[in-house]
């Protein structure tokens, strides 16, 4: 009985990768990481002003008592200038966004803000990236619902587009 | 016209393989009829030739660059330099299926050509086998990859020149680890023919055995080469990163590894006969699990390949058929396989057998963990498993191995004595130990296992030479040769991985023109940084002075290039070899005060790694060589 | 978008290091610049190796050219400089980014088998093994 098992264990272990390896074409590898900071309060950070007519973020901010789109961003990136009308439109519907330059100097993000749109109500600079690293993003342009308390809500990845207006204003709704 | 007879012949060759497929089934059933399945020589041998032609046709299109053929088109240019022309035709998917299918064909032709140890009906059973591998990738070729489909127009011009894969590594390091991979193939055929013919014993062992060395010999340059390709490529030093196209090639070795020794127990002392049918069955799905890797890209890698999951669901359907039925094969009829001679626990085999158990489980701990972050994934879990990981868990089993490997040689066939043992090891034993001391003293803060590395790589490096020990050097049979500079390989490998991991020394730095930095022991001035311009790109060079002590100077030019078509930049390390390291030297980027930022390594010993891997391979030709040169004297099977 | 630069990092990384495109800004100041402590520096090092870069995600960000990678890498040597042990700045990563970003598997849940592997497989293979050796006679 003993070696009956062992004679065919080798074509259940076979079968068993067969499987492995059947998944693995049918889900790809999910390379998209998401941050593991929904649900938990934003850290503290302070971010100096990015550019002159803004003023600077700090994680105080972000516990206002009411839900903000912090909105991570860069003037090098190119898809934040396919999302920044839909930002504009966001804002136009009473949604307070903050924005988080990453690696920008004030000069771009300026020249930025007058060409493509300008929805922020206060934008930090983090030149490298340690409070993006520290909220769990990676990579621009990126968005978070933070509630008014500071706990973070949901993480949205990539641009916001059009078709994202209505699952980012529910969350923002959630959120109060 | 060329390229439609290419496509002819692989018809024609693809119906050869059936052929030889129906008339090896045929005469196994006819038992008794031997005669009947003789004609499948002829068959294997003019399928080989015909498979070898269209290849040939392939090539010559690349030559003349008849851009009217799509493949041709796609991956060349008429004004490429000639060796990457030719290189060319299995730089892509479809030419290296079509190289796969010709070395595989022209293998079994050459089996049907000289093989004359084994009994017929193995032979024919082996061939048979053989000819259904074939048929898969002929019907992979013909059906979903035809490297001979035409362009209608044709393009003026070809679009493949990208300089960046005009590499001599990249032309030679496909090829090197293809034919690896086809000599496992036959040795799988070998064994399902034995299977089928319930003949596993030492004859078929000594038939299967040149093909086992060769294939290894072969995938032991192909891994070597690839380390060292990432070594000077990727710009920062490293030569093995546990990556899963790594790996993938790793794993074919390590079963061929395996192998080859249970191979040698099986010819020597009829026993481990199960086992090593096993392990050529297993030794052949790694191959082709690696080429699934590789191909499908389900697992993410930092080399890229072209990668498309339809073929890995061809390659998937293949291993299916041929692991799957080979298996099922296996468990079915293993057991009317009469169980080898058994052993004394202390004895060459013994051993041996010793060295596949490790050998199985560094093995295994490779494949289930770059497996595993698929099975996390599918429970919801998203993880990685690299360095960390397989150092530890796969280096320790190694360095047991090693250990294992000092001692194998120096014990007798059949039955030996522990003390007898002890006392042929006592010199390789106190020289390890005297390392393992040394190393303590002088290096107090390395890291554990590049310090047990280096006294196992002591132990193993005297023990490895200890076979020859007052013995005539000049009657020493070649194969003995090769098994003793194999094993010596292993050590060197193994020092110079070790002594690299420990003492190796970086600096990164900003340095402006005419300053100076350290690293190790050698003084480096930048002397200038001047652009430069290539055939097909434009770079800044840096002009680097590095001394040591009163030494005489060596200059070191990396570059920060730029490539315009297309546009891609890249950084050329510069490496400096001398006989105790490799200095290695990245440019980076400028600083806004107009300093340099420079990336320096001194690695000691660290070419020990790559002649260690050299030394390997030579082994396992001479051990090739020798057995051929031996058996060649032995009684031929009666050819009625 | 993001896509894109995954691949174009693949891709360069397999045929010559990339220097890959993106803001203009000079990398953080202990992104490319060691710690003046060797010990810490070591730390550091060894830390970086075995911390997954999110954009070339087939490197650590010890060997990636990404931007992000230097950052991360400045963020480590910074940390370890301040006083913190590698231990706590991989679990405060790990908190952001979950198990992914660090190439040594969690010691619990799925990946625990890995740890206890070697050891299995020894096992199995030692017993089915030792049905072969012959027992000593007398």
């Amino acid at each position: 009985m003993m070696r009956k098992i062992l004679l065919w264990a080798p074509l259940m272990v076979f079968a068993l990768f067969l499987g492995v390896f059947l998944r693995g074409l049918h889900v790809p590898e999910n390379t998209t990481i998401t941050s593991k900071m929904v649900g938990k309060v934003v850290p503290d950070f302070a971010l100096p002003a990015a550019v002159s007519s803004h003023p600077a973020l700090t994680s105080d901010d972000l516990k206002q008592g009411k839900p903000i789109l912090l909105n991570i961003f860069a003037s090098w990136c190119l898809p934040c200038i396919a999302e920044a009308p839909v930002l504009e439109e966001l804002k136009r519907q009473g949604v307070e966004i903050h924005g988080i330059a990453i690696r920008d100097t004030p000069e771009d993000v300026g020249d930025f803000l007058t060409q493509h749109g300008d929805p922020y109500a206060r934008i930090g600079s983090d030149v490298s990236s340690q409070v993006q690293i520290s909220l769990g993003s990676s990579g621009v342009p990126e968005s978070f619902v933070v509630d008014g308390r500071g706990v973070v809500r949901l993480q949205h990845i990539g641009d916001i587009r059009k078709e994202d207006i209505t699952k980012i204003l529910a969350a923002l709704e959630d959120a109060k | 016209m060329i390229a439609e007879l290419g496509l002819g012949l692989l018809w024609l060759a693809a119906g050869l393989a059936v052929l030889q497929f129906f008339l090896g089934a045929n005469a196994l059933r006819m038992k008794g009829r031997p005669d009947l399945g003789l004609a499948i020589q002829p068959v294997a041998i003019a399928q080989g030739l015909l498979a070898g032609l269209s290849f040939l046709a392939l090539i010559y299109l690349f030559f003349v660059s008849d851009m009217s053929v799509k493949l041709v088109a796609a991956n060349s240019h008429s004004e490429k330099p000639l060796l990457y022309k030719i290189s060319g035709a299995w730089g892509n998917h479809e030419g290296s299926m079509l190289l796969w299918v010709t070395i595989l064909s022209l293998a079994g032709g050459a089996i049907a050509l000289v093989e004359r140890r084994i009994r017929e009906d193995t032979l024919i059973a082996t061939l048979m086998a053989q000819g259904l591998i074939a048929l898969g990738f002929y019907a992979f070729l013909l059906f979903s990859s035809n490297p001979f489909e035409r362009l209608n127009p044709s393009p003026p011009e070809g679009n493949g020149l990208n300089p960046l894969l005009q590499d001599p590594g990249l032309a030679f390091h496909p090829p090197t680890l293809y034919l690896g991979y086809v000599g496992l193939s036959v040795v799988f055929s070998f064994a399902v023919g034995a299977l089928l013919t319930r003949d596993v014993g030492p004859a078929f062992a000594r038939a299967m055995r040149p093909w086992v060395l060769g294939a290894w010999a072969f995938l032991t340059i192909g891994i070597t080469a690839g380390s060292y390709w990432a070594y000077y490529e990727l710009g920062w030093g490293g030569w093995w990163f546990w990556d899963p196209v790594e790996n993938a090639s790793l794993m074919p070795w390590l079963a061929a590894t395996a192998l080859l020794h249970s191979v040698t127990v099986l010819a020597t002392r009829d026993s481990l006969r199960a086992w090593t049918v096993m392990l050529a069955v297993v030794a052949f799905s790694m191959s082709m699990v690696g080429t699934f890797l590789v191909r499908s890209g389900i697992l993410t890698s930092v080399h890229a390949f072209a990668v498309d999951p339809e073929r890995g669901s061809f390659i998937l359907a293949l291993l299916l058929l041929y692991i799957g039925g080979a298996l099922a094969l296996f468990a079915l009829r293993i057991s009317t396989v009469r169980e080898g001679a058994q052993f004394e626990p202390v004895s060459r085999e013994a051993a041996l057998v010793l060295n596949n158990l490790l050998l199985t489980v560094i093995l295994g701990v490779v494949l289930i963990g770059t497996l595993y972050p698929i099975v996390a994934q599918a429970m919801g879990q998203q993880i990685s498993i690299g360095p960390p990981y397989f150092n530890p868990a796969a280096g320790s089993v190694a360095l047991l191995l090693i250990l294992a490997m000092a001692a194998g040689p120096l014990l007798r066939w059949r039955r030996d004595g522990f003390a007898l043992l002890v006392r042929r090891l006592a010199v390789p034993v106190a020289l390890g130990l005297g390392v393992l001391i040394a190393v303590r003293i002088a290096a107090p803060d390395i890291g554990t296992l590049s310090w047990l590395g280096l006294s196992t790589a002591a132990v193993a490096g005297a023990a490895s030479i200890a076979p020859l020990w007052k013995r005539s050097l000049k009657r020493t049979p070649l194969f003995t040769w090769g098994m003793v500079v194999a094993h010596f390989g292993v050590a060197v490998a193994l020092a110079g991985m070790a002594a690299d991991t420990a003492f190796m020394k970086e600096r990164l730095v900003a340095v402006a023109e005419g300053g100076e930095a350290e690293v190790g022991p050698f003084k480096v001035r930048l002397n200038a940084v001047t652009p430069v311009i290539g055939p097909n790109w434009t770079a800044l060079e840096a002009r680097i002075e590095a001394r040591r002590g009163d030494g005489t100077p060596v200059v070191l030019r990396p570059q920060a290039r730029h490539y315009m078509d297309p546009p891609t930049d890249t950084s050329e390390a510069a490496i400096t070899t001398l006989i105790d390291g490799q200095l290695y030297v990245v440019l980076g980027k400028v600083n806004e005060d107009g300093r340099w930022q420079l990336r320096l390594w001194w690695k000691p010993w660290v070419t020990l790694i790559w002649f260690g891997g050299i030394l390997i391979a030579l082994g396992g030709i001479l051990a090739l060589v020798g057995r051929l040169w031996r058996e060649r004297r032995l009684p031929k099977r009666d050819d009625q | 978008m993001r896509r894109f630069v995954l691949a174009s990092c693949l891709l360069a990384a397999s045929i010559g290091a990339p220097v890959l495109a993106g803001s203009r800004m000079a990398a953080a100041p202990l992104a490319n610049v060691q710690l003046a402590d060797p010990e810490q520096e070591k730390q550091a090092r060894s830390l970086m190796e075995t911390v997954r870069c999110l954009v070339c995600q087939g490197q650590s960000i010890a060997d990636s050219d990404a931007e992000m990678a230097g950052d991360m890498r400045a963020l480590i040597r910074e940390r370890i400089q301040k006083g913190e042990s590698p231990a706590q700045i991989r679990a405060w990563l790990v908190e952001r980014y979950g198990d992914w970003v660090t190439y040594a598997p969690p010691q619990h849940g799925v990946a625990a088998l890995l740890w206890v592997l070697p050891a299995i497989l020894i096992l199995i293979g030692g017993f089915v093994a030792a049905g072969r050796i012959r027992r000593r006679r007398g």
